[in-house]
């Protein structure tokens, strides 16, 4: 089977690379554009450790063919930081000791971030519910969520202090 | 994991023309259940035929005085149209219950029809909203109802070459009001033991003139089960019309033993989670009169 090419725009920045039609966007990400930030767990849309965010919305990468991304914006966890500085949001999961192994921890950061991004003042609630989709065997979510709805406060903070 | 080519077709005519030449392809919505099944070694396309890039297919738009939902529209879509969640908010949530937001950013309304899961969360409530889908084929378009289209675990009745364009909802009669609930043993990323959609309408004397409930996950495919809607019809939803609507549920049911429930246990929650819709239904009836 012949690769297909495909450009797209990732963290912001044009990248192009060529796939197998088949093959995920998970796959790409980690085998051809070495960005391996992004997680395999499940492989089946159940983990949530290759979330990544497509035209903003967020998806598993297992789950989306590699040539549906041509033309598109993918984030993913290499894109939090900024200036090699880290986000308050990954901040905030060292602080808390929000991860133990930390293969979750990627598809935590992208969803998190993607709940902050729309929502800078979550309740408990909503952020159990936001994060149902992403598992973490080792911490028991208590000490995620309670990193997440701090950085929301830290985040809310630096907004009216700007 | 294949040799599947992908196709974007740019319009349904370019599909239906893609998928006459490459027998063995499949329809791509979401993906959520089409690539897990590949990677399963459970489906072997020989080309994906991506819908969402057709024009049309994805998104909510008026149609006569109901609405038209585009086959491809991810099921987070729907809770973007104040005037679908006002009309019909049982369905907007039934597709919400799906997965997690991950999933339900990609999963669509078509494709949760056409993988023909007997749990499909959206179906019973699509079912009890009197929705038909408009199918596209080789032979041109025929609109069919939902309550039609399953025919089994994993079939629909789909002829080769043929794909759901859009599911077509009615408006919301004066009066109406619809609920779906299911039971799952936590409250986030499961599949459906039981569920329940009830859509009914309530006349000005508050008596009801219309109802229809359909179960999901009690049967090989989601069940409209008239008796139950007939149960309430003339009542005001009070007690003993729940009564005789949960017991004509129940009776309708014909579930299996599984690790998510035994047959028992799906009978019974039926009932409860239709009384429990029916009761939501009646709410929102009441605030639509």
């Amino acid at each position: 089977m012949s690769k297909v090419l495909i450009a797209t725009k990732i963290n912001g920045e044009a990248h192009e690379f060529a796939c197998e039609p088949s093959a995920s966007l998970l796959d790409a990400l980690r085998d051809d554009l070495r960005l391996t930030g992004t997680k395999e767990g499940c492989g089946s849309g159940d983990c949530g450790a290759c979330t990544v965010t497509l035209d903003g919305e967020m998806v598993c990468a297992c789950l989306v063919l590699a040539p549906e991304v041509a033309g598109r914006q993918v984030g993913t966890v290499e894109g939090i930081a900024e200036d090699g500085a880290l986000h308050p949001l990954q901040a905030k999961f060292l602080e808390h000791a929000a991860l133990q192994c930390g293969f979750c921890t990627p598809g935590f950061l992208v969803a998190a971030k993607n709940l902050l991004d729309r929502n800078p003042d979550p309740s408990e609630h909503e952020v159990r519910f936001w994060l149902a989709g992403n598992l973490c065997r080792c911490t028991g979510y208590d000490k995620i969520v309670r990193a997440v709805l701090d950085a929301a406060a830290e985040l809310r903070q630096e907004r009216a202090g700007a | 994991m294949t040799t599947a080519t992908y196709h974007a077709p740019a319009s349904l005519s370019e599909a239906l023309g893609l998928l006459a030449a490459h027998p063995g392809a499949q329809v791509l919505a979401g993906g959520t259940d089409l690539i897990v099944q590949v990677r399963a070694g459970r489906a072997a396309p020989s080309a994906f035929i991506d819908i969402k890039t057709i024009a049309g297919l994805t998104g909510v738009r008026r149609s006569g005085e109901g609405f038209a939902i585009g086959a491809a529209t991810p099921c987070t879509a729907l809770l973007k149209d104040a005037a679908l969640c006002a009309a019909w908010p049982g369905v907007v949530e039934a597709a919400n219950l799906i997965g997690s937001v991950q999933v339900r950013n990609r999963a669509t309304m078509g494709g949760n029809l056409c993988n023909a899961s007997p749990a499909a969360d959206s179906v019973p409530a699509l079912i009890a909203a009197g929705a038909t889908c408009l199918i596209a084929g080789p032979q041109g378009e025929r609109e069919v109802a939902v309550t039609d289209l399953p025919q089994g675990p994993g079939r629909v009745a789909l002829q080769p070459g043929e794909l759901i364009v859009e599911l077509r909802l009615p408006a919301r009669p004066m009066g109406g009001g619809d609920a779906y609930l299911r039971g799952i043993p936590r409250s986030e990323m499961d599949i459906a033991v039981a569920g329940a959609g009830v859509a009914l309408v309530l006349g000005a004397d508050g008596l009801c003139t219309a109802a229809r409930v359909a179960l999901g996950a009690v049967a090989p495919t989601a069940l409209l089960v008239p008796e139950a809607g007939a149960a309430l019809v003339g009542t005001r939803i009070d007690d003993a019309a729940l009564t005789r609507m949960a017991a004509a549920a129940q009776a309708a049911c014909k579930p299996i033993d599984d690790k998510r429930g035994t047959a028992v246990y799906r009978i019974h929650m039926a009932g409860v989670l239709a009384r429990r819709a029916a009761l939501i239904a009646r709410d929102r009836a009441e605030n639509n009169a």
